[in-house]
């Protein structure tokens, strides 16, 4: 996984709420076996007119400018929810986004981001509506997002955002999260070894 | 100080335990299907990493699978590739897997409980958000991503920050016409689909516990679209009863060491949960969603909102995208809203009683012209148990079709869609914006409203019948 430190780049006003995973990523694009290319289907069915992605619709902000290239996400209240797909991180990373802020986000894709590396910013809904604003009057300007620091950076104003320790060290690392679990391969053994004395009807032979 | 079911779950399967960070929680059940759990196959290969528990994991194909053929061969490519990457898998790992002609496969979360994997105390994931479905137990069930699935099949375990507890209790006894998905949907409309982020919610109470385990598996089913991970009931006799003598389910010696330990499980009296929430049952009417969102719904005999009620703009501006996308006008009868379309199945209601209680609806009756409507039994047990009772050919003389077991029109992975503006009403899980077909309009609601719908070809006020 590729470490998160810092971050600056053009912030894309996502104004809806309840954004849920089916609408990051459509069921018809979850039939691959690789990580690799859902970033031309992330919001597909707002973004294209026509069910091939072949039109693009010109009312979708992701399709304006110079939204294009934003890598900074802003959305609303519960963002990610529904469907437990990590294809919906994907879509995003592979997009481009690197920072989704959001006043509250769905807990299984906020874990499956933070797999993937992507850092989600839960702010109070009124710091939020500041960022929505500044964002929308000045198209284009670029938010900082600072990992160490635990802050943002938005039209000359600064917000503090809450992590776990855990997940931070995760994203600035950049690391397997695998790895860090096997250090504990002692103690998951004593545990099964435990296991099999007091719920011997949950050992399958 | 009493502690509550979750806490005793959560205490009894930490391997480390960080009071304030991530702590490691041991996987008692592990659940896989071929949508979520390809990529995660492929980066054991790559870190050269084994299965650690193979025997503790079990494998489904539902999501992709066709319900109108057993021939897999008439299945669409992908579709079918990432069926034949799970069979690789699971033949590779050691993994058991319920195979598209395996006679008992089905949807991942109607086959544990029906095959007795599920069982209370456990901890169990799945690479699927529905997974709160087997929580009805007393156990603690999430959903969890591709990654997580790797590190479940990798370590066993899963890292995971302690959720807060949420208690909704449900005294009293539930309205006529009223069943165990009206009070999910209820709790939604009252709660939002964000009131549970954060929580592990218990449903208890009066109303609870005089429900099936059937009816259970449906309220713990949707607690995600509240935002919960997990949903949970109390072990009960209702329970045992439902697992003694299922396949896998403890035996002899085993059973009354097992029952001994569930018996424990219940949340101690005065445990203290984060947030409790009072609901009376007789408030609950048949539900109906009118909008894109779980959370946006109202008793049937209601009518669609205007948004500009909405106090909060946020709620106001999703009414209003939301009537927009499903044609809808506010003040609008819910019963006099045409359907296209009727789905009957899903993880949520797609089990017996579901079939058993939609065919009570639908019997000696014929489907409203210009409707189709389906019937998609949960799994290959369900099915063949269906067809024993009869309720085929009650389904089928109605003019319904009658399918075999996987998602189906749930999710519309498979060959089973809404086209543009088709209307439907349907008893699964999710009424997002494109989530049954693209364009596709959901109203969600239990398997009996869905049937009578059929008949009448709009909602139809159950009690009315």
């Amino acid at each position: 996984m590729e470490p998160f430190v810092t971050h600056t780049g053009i912030a894309l006003p996502l104004n809806r709420v309840n954004v849920d995973t089916d609408a990051i990523i459509p069921k018809q694009f979850l039939r691959k076996i690789d990580r690799k290319g859902f970033g031309q289907h992330l919001f597909h069915e707002w973004r294209y007119l026509d069910y091939e992605g072949t039109k693009e619709n010109p009312d979708f902000i992701m399709n304006q400018e110079p939204y294009r290239k934003a890598t900074v996400l802003l959305a609303r209240d519960n963002f990610g929810c529904g469907s437990s797909r990590e294809h919906a991180p994907w879509a995003l990373d592979d997009f481009g986004f690197k920072v989704i802020i959001a006043p509250s986000f769905a807990d299984i894709f906020y874990n499956n981001c933070v797999k993937n590396g992507i850092l989600l910013v839960q702010l109070k809904s009124a710091e939020v509506d500041a960022i929505f604003e500044f964002a929308e009057k000045n198209k284009g300007a670029t938010i900082t997002a600072d990992l160490p620091s635990q802050k943002v950076s938005a039209g000359g104003k600064k917000y503090s955002f809450d992590i776990s320790p855990f997940n931070k060290e995760c994203l600035i690392k950049g690391l397997d999260g695998i790895g860090w679990t096997l250090q504990f391969s002692d103690r998951i053994q004593d545990f099964e070894t435990k296991l099999q004395q007091t719920k011997s009807w949950l050992v399958r032979k | 100080m009493g502690m509550t079911m979750f806490e005793k779950i959560w205490n009894d399967h930490l391997v480390r335990d960080s009071q304030r960070d991530t702590s490691i929680i041991y996987i008692d059940l592990h659940l896989i299907h071929e949508v979520t759990s390809p990529q995660a196959f492929a980066a054991l290969r790559e870190t050269k990493r084994l299965v650690r528990q193979p025997k503790n994991t079990f494998a489904t194909m539902d999501h992709n699978v066709s319900t109108r053929t057993k021939d897999i061969t008439k299945v669409e490519a992908s579709s079918r590739n990432q069926m034949d990457t799970l069979s690789r898998n699971c033949q590779e790992f050691g993994i058991k897997l319920y195979d598209f002609e395996n006679e008992d496969q089905g949807i991942v979360h109607v086959i544990g409980p029906e095959q007795g994997l599920t069982l209370p105390g456990m901890t169990i994931v799945c690479g699927d958000s529905h997974t709160a479905t087997h929580g009805a137990f007393g156990s603690l069930a999430f959903g969890i991503g591709t990654s997580e699935v790797e590190h479940v099949l990798a370590t066993q375990t899963l890292q995971q920050n302690k959720p807060k507890t949420m208690l909704i209790n449900i005294e009293g006894q539930l309205p006529k016409g009223s069943t165990a998905k009206d009070i999910i949907l209820y709790i939604i409309g009252k709660i939002g689909t964000a009131g549970g982020t954060g929580y592990v919610i218990e449903y208890a109470g009066s109303a609870i516990r005089a429900l099936s385990m059937e009816a259970r598996m449906t309220i713990c089913n949707m607690s995600i679209e509240a935002g919960a991970r997990a949903g949970m009931i109390a072990p009960d006799d209702i329970t045992f009863e439902y697992i003694q003598g299922k396949d896998f389910a403890p035996k002899g010696a085993d059973w009354n060491k097992a029952i001994a330990n569930w018996k424990t499980l219940p949340s101690d009296k005065g445990a203290t949960f984060d947030l409790v929430l009072n609901i009376k049952a007789e408030d609950i009417k048949p539900q109906v969603t009118w909008g894109t969102s779980p959370g946006q719904v109202v008793s049937v005999d209601g009518v669609v909102p205007d948004p500009e009620s909405f106090t909060n703009p946020v709620d106001r501006t999703a009414a209003r995208n939301a009537l927009s996308y499903m044609q809808l006008t506010p003040g609008t009868k819910m019963t006099d809203v045409k359907i296209d379309k009727v789905f009957i199945g899903s993880c949520t209601n797609g089990r017996m009683e579901d079939l058993r209680a939609a065919a009570q609806v639908v019997i000696g009756k014929r489907v409203a012209p210009g409707v189709t409507a389906i019937v998609v039994p949960g799994s290959g047990r369900v099915r063949k148990q269906a067809i024993k009772e009869g309720l085929d050919k009650i389904f089928i003389d109605a003019g319904f079709e009658w399918r075999y077991a996987g998602c189906s029109m749930c999710l519309g992975m498979n060959d089973d869609q809404l086209k543009k503006g088709e209307r439907c009403a349907s008893s699964s899980n999710r009424n997002f914006e494109g989530r049954q077909g693209p364009g596709g309009l959901t109203h969600l609601m239990g398997p009996e409203m869905a049937a009578v719908a059929a008949l009448t070809g709009k909602i139809t006020d159950i009690r009315k019948l």
